[in-house]
């Protein structure tokens, strides 16, 4: 009998195509995502070496960091002229070598991680990678995934392979049931806060426990996108009936008796009883509550009932480190975190851009308009999210409320593209980082889920949102 | 790729913990389509105001350390992003190392592939190295990468860990993808038997 394995082993040894006697291996890729800034030089490298992508099939390409979100977008001209050159070699690139590719014109266009899955690429036991450490995302379909670097992302253009050695194995396990008004993005953030953001580095992740279980896959998406700022190499999650269920019918997923196939082999991705795990960390899903950021790291977390720490109560480098943040955000310890006056509301990105995000942000402005001077703005996940939501009238909520209804792109989450913050203003983002200079020059992020956003939206302050539910 | 001698040069401290690739390289220098003349831009918001005026308190502006080879920084060095505009930025700028307590994943190994070496070292090593850090121009580290030893201006030796093959492939500067079409063979038979077991991929 062979001894028991994590579903992070099992996935490993079911992808390597090559050992070294040291344990280097060649890691075979099934997905490879690829959007327009990390990927130019890489492709510009093959061409260069006269080399060709090895697996066009298998790899995907969709613009998203650069393309503008306003509506005048689908005159198909990019205003900024750098951004223009990466989207316009993606569109090159794509076509001469052959890849599955969304341009912006096409209603499928989205942010690369919410694409993948969207339209089936993303499947249970599969490698992905991109070139965009938010690939964590994939995991919650119990896939490895994990962000590489751009000759990283050439190496898989011309092997379709990653010379990887392998990490180690991680659980976070959430107990119990979420109390109403916590969310995914509040049990991801607080696992953060609670681990450190080099907590995980060296380590591959497994959410488990019930609280898990019970989320859905938009749920389980925004928990394994946050495992990369929390160090970890890669967030997993084991795929159950709730998994099956949501790639079962997607353009990409196995059709019909290789369905079937697949799915028995789905079912055994699972870690076996008695598995050894080298961390564990468990927090009880009840003892959550609504959190929000107020410092310039995703590790500076709190319950939004709690005040500003002192720097003081830190140790070692964090002392400096917390101090500077205070500043740089414009806070003073002791300050309550309900007291932070918000000008900006941002709901979008790789972590909060799907359906459910919007249809928990809209469940709290329904009826309802967002406090005098406060710019709001939604940018679905991608084009079929914002079809979706219009169906389903939540467009209609959000526009009626005051927040802008844009197209499908990463926009404010990094602000490469027009969407950015002012010098000093102050936003409550459904984002996943908060460093400095993030969302514009000086611009001070203060992370939150969709539901705390929308209440941050309507009383133009950080908000505790069990108090409007 | 070149290879990766001796290193004998300038170290600046960077104490603050968990400097980010968006501190590295801000996102508006994100937008170019090459891999060269980013080292201007290293650490362009810490290093520059507004108008593109150095900042002189900066430690890079310093005249002591604005030929540094080495960076000794804080906690978890390289945390965010994939971008290997980080490693290309800091390597066009001319540092070939840099040592801290740990650094992200991503980052850690994007710099092997851009002939940069990371040390993680301890707590207490990297206080020392910091504090000779601090000594300026006229202390000179070594770094010897053959024999895995960080010395500092005074002469203290400091052994550190590096995986064996990332190792080897800096000190002679190869090229991974050349590296790995060598095993083709390999891919080839893994993805035919791919093809039989897992179709639907």
């Amino acid at each position: 009998m062979t001894a028991p394995k994590t579903l992070y082993d099992k996935i490993w040894d079911a992808h390597v195509a090559h050992e070294q006697e040291d344990g280097t291996c060649l890691l075979y890729i099934d997905r490879h995502l690829v959007h327009e800034v990390t990927s130019p030089q890489a492709f510009e490298g093959l061409r260069m070496a006269g080399r060709k992508v090895r697996a066009p099939e298998k790899t995907i390409a969709v613009p998203d960091h650069n393309v503008p979100t306003t509506l005048d977008r689908v005159s198909g001209v990019i205003a900024n002229e750098e951004s223009r050159i990466q989207v316009e070699a993606l569109d090159k690139n794509a076509k001469e070598f052959g890849v599955n590719y969304y341009p912006v014109s096409d209603v499928r266009q989205g942010i690369v991680h919410i694409v993948g899955p969207e339209q089936g690429w993303t499947l249970p036991g599969m490698t992905v990678v991109c070139g965009d450490s938010h690939t964590a995302t994939h995991g919650a379909f119990g896939a490895l995934a994990h962000g590489i670097g751009t000759s990283e992302v050439e190496h898989v253009l011309a092997t379709q392979t990653l010379i990887q050695k392998k990490s180690k194995n991680m659980k976070v396990e959430i107990t119990g049931k979420l109390r109403p008004g916590v969310t995914a993005k509040d049990i991801t953030l607080a696992v953060i806060g609670e681990t450190g953001t080099a907590g995980g580095t060296g380590y591959v992740i497994e959410y488990c426990g019930e609280a898990i279980r019970d989320l859905s896959m938009e749920g389980r998406m925004t928990v394994c996108n946050m495992a990369i700022e929390g160090g970890a190499r890669a967030g997993l999650i084991a795929p159950d009936e709730t998994t099956f269920e949501y790639v079962k019918g997607r353009p990409h997923a196995p059709k019909g008796a290789q369905f079937e196939a697949a799915l028995a082999w789905w079912k055994t991705l699972y870690t076996d009883e008695g598995a050894h795990f080298d961390k564990v960390v468990t927090l009880k899903g009840e003892e959550i509550e609504p959190v929000v950021t107020w410092g310039t790291s995703p590790e500076d977390v709190l319950p939004i009932s709690a005040v500003v720490p002192d720097p003081e109560s830190f140790k070692g480098g964090k002392v400096e480190a917390a101090k500077r943040a205070i500043e740089y955000m414009g806070l003073k310890a002791g300050q309550k975190l309900t007291d932070i006056e918000i000008d900006t509301v941002f709901i979008g990105s790789c972590t909060n851009g799907r359906i459910e995000d919007l249809r928990a942000a809209a469940e709290i402005l329904k009826g309802k308009k967002i406090k005098d001077g406060v710019r709001a703005m939604v940018v679905p996940g991608s084009g079929l999210v914002r079809a979706q939501a219009e169906e389903e009238g939540l467009a209609d909520i959000f526009q009626e409320a005051g927040f802008e209804w844009r197209l499908a792109g990463c926009s404010m989450c990094l602000a490469m593209n027009p969407d950015q913050l002012a010098e000093g203003e102050r936003c409550a983002s459904t984002s996943n980082r908060n460093f400095e200079g993030r969302q514009g020059y000086k611009g001070r992020t203060h992370l939150v889920s969709p539901a705390m956003a929308a209440a941050a939206a309507l009383t133009g302050k950080l908000t505790d949102v069990r108090e409007l539910i | 790729m070149d290879k990766f001698g001796k290193l004998h040069g300038i170290a600046a401290p960077m104490p603050l913990v968990n400097i980010d690739t968006d501190m590295i390289i801000p996102k508006v220098f994100l937008k170019t389509i090459k891999r060269s003349g980013l080292g201007v831009n290293l650490f362009d918001e810490m290093r520059y105001d507004r108008q593109g005026n150095e900042i002189p308190d900066f430690v890079l502006n310093k005249p002591q350390y604005r030929d540094a080879q080495i960076l000794v920084a804080g906690d978890n060095f390289g945390c965010g992003s994939s971008r290997e505009h980080a490693p290309w930025a800091i390597a066009d700028f001319g540092i070939k190392c840099v040592i801290s307590t740990s650094f992200a994943d991503i980052f850690y190994n994007n710099c092997f592939k851009n002939g940069i070496l990371p040390i993680v070292m301890p707590q207490d090593v990297v206080d020392v190295l910091m504090a000779d850090a601090e000594k300026g121009s006229n202390a000179r580290m070594t770094v010897d990468l053959e024999n895995q030893v960080v010395t500092t201006s005074e002469g203290q030796e400091f052994p550190f860990e590096v995986d064996a093959f990332k190792k080897h492939c800096l000190l002679e500067g190869l090229d991974d993808i050349g590296l790995t079409m060598a095993n083709v063979e390999d891919i080839d038979a893994y993805e035919a038997k791919m093809s039989q077991e897992r179709p639907w991929i």
